[in-house]
């Protein structure tokens, strides 16, 4: 009885996870669609475009690989950019520990694998909003949420190479991705700490926009995060 | 493209073996061993200090137009954070920014 319950709760956390992941369907597609078509044009074969969607599974870096292959740079420069542009996941994966430090090794290492700023955020929202979820939920929620994305990102990838064709600039997809993710952190505007850490975020990002390879990005986050620690102490304080 | 085929394929190679070390590393390595508390409340701010920086140039300078900022795109992302923000529901922020970047799109005759 106990283990059927706890079966059948881990199912409906996976299925939340679903459900919760979908609406990215709609940003990932034209940009897994863009990178194949990108990609070919960038005289890839449609198995090193393949490569690079089912391997390293972060557009914003396979374009910035893509880009600085087709400009000749030599392979270090382009593995240093690229790997600079993912360095934010290291942050992700910090954040994840508190929620599934215990799950076992083969489901944190899935987890890695399928960790991108889609699937983190919508899970780390959820974490956060249900302390109560148990360990085992939160791994099979994340899993859940990767569920509609990665097939589709990976299958969106073979179209844009076989049909060489993106979808028209007209219809302004490329800030779908901004609103969504905006949509996801507005809500986790808890307190004075968390707004305090986005203003800084934000600033910091604009004045160092100029960096290479979301080098400004990883010191805005820096930053951002000792700004919301630093409130969130003073209000201790100032509340005691 | 000078690049040869090998050479795209160890790009490839060590481009996704990195980003998976970068992934795992924090998850894999430190597992349930716990962490310093400051630690803990630094990473606590993680989404809202790397979301916000990270699309704030998007909004700004949006690629699609060379750049150049684009009225309709900023008012939607502000309609976008107000909803999320009085709302606290994801999924209305979206409809209304979305609405309100078509909306946008078409009045200022970029649709």
């Amino acid at each position: 009885m106990a283990t059927s319950t706890v079966k059948t709760a881990t199912r409906s956390a996976y299925w939340a996870g679903v459900r919760d992941g979908t609406p990215f369907i709609l940003v990932a597609s034209p940009f897994a669609l863009l990178f194949g078509v990108i990609a070919t044009d960038a005289g890839l074969t449609l198995g090193q475009a393949m490569g690079f969607s089912v391997l390293v599974i972060a557009g914003a870096s396979q374009f910035a690989a893509v880009q600085m292959i087709t400009e000749n740079a030599g392979i270090a420069f382009v593995l240093l950019a690229a790997l600079a542009v993912n360095l934010r996941m290291a942050m992700y994966s910090a954040s994840l520990v508190p929620y599934l430090g215990p799950a076992p090794l083969w489901q944190r290492a899935l987890i890695s694998y399928l960790n991108f700023d889609q699937t983190y955020i919508t899970s780390i929202g959820r974490y956060e909003a249900r302390p109560e979820m148990t360990v085992p939920e939160r791994a099979v929620y994340f899993l859940g949420v990767a569920t509609p994305i990665t097939p589709l990102w990976v299958l969106m990838t073979l179209v844009g190479i076989l049909a060489g064709t993106a979808i028209p600039d007209a219809w302004a997809l490329d800030f779908i991705m901004p609103i969504m993710f905006l949509a996801m952190v507005a809500p986790m505007m808890k307190s004075l700490a968390h707004l305090a850490a986005a203003l800084a975020s934000i600033i910091v990002a604009l004045l160092l926009f100029w960096m290479p390879s979301g080098t400004g990005l990883l010191i805005a986050a820096v930053a951002a995060m000792m700004v919301g620690a630093t409130v969130e102490t003073w209000m201790e304080t100032r509340g005691s | 493209m000078t690049y040869s085929a090998a050479q795209i394929w160890t790009v490839i190679a060590l481009l996704g073996a990195g980003t998976f070390l970068i992934r795992f590393s924090f998850l894999g390595l430190i597992g349930d061993r716990p962490m310093p508390p400051l630690v803990l409340r630094l990473l606590r701010y993680t989404p809202v200090a790397v979301l916000p920086g990270m699309v704030a140039p998007l909004v700004l300078w949006p690629a699609a137009t060379g750049g150049q900022p684009d009225i309709a795109r900023i008012i939607a992302a502000l309609v976008t954070v107000g909803v999320g923000l009085w709302s606290r529901n994801v999924l209305w922020a979206v409809f209304a920014g979305v609405v309100t970047l078509y909306a946008g799109l078409a009045a200022t005759g970029q649709l």
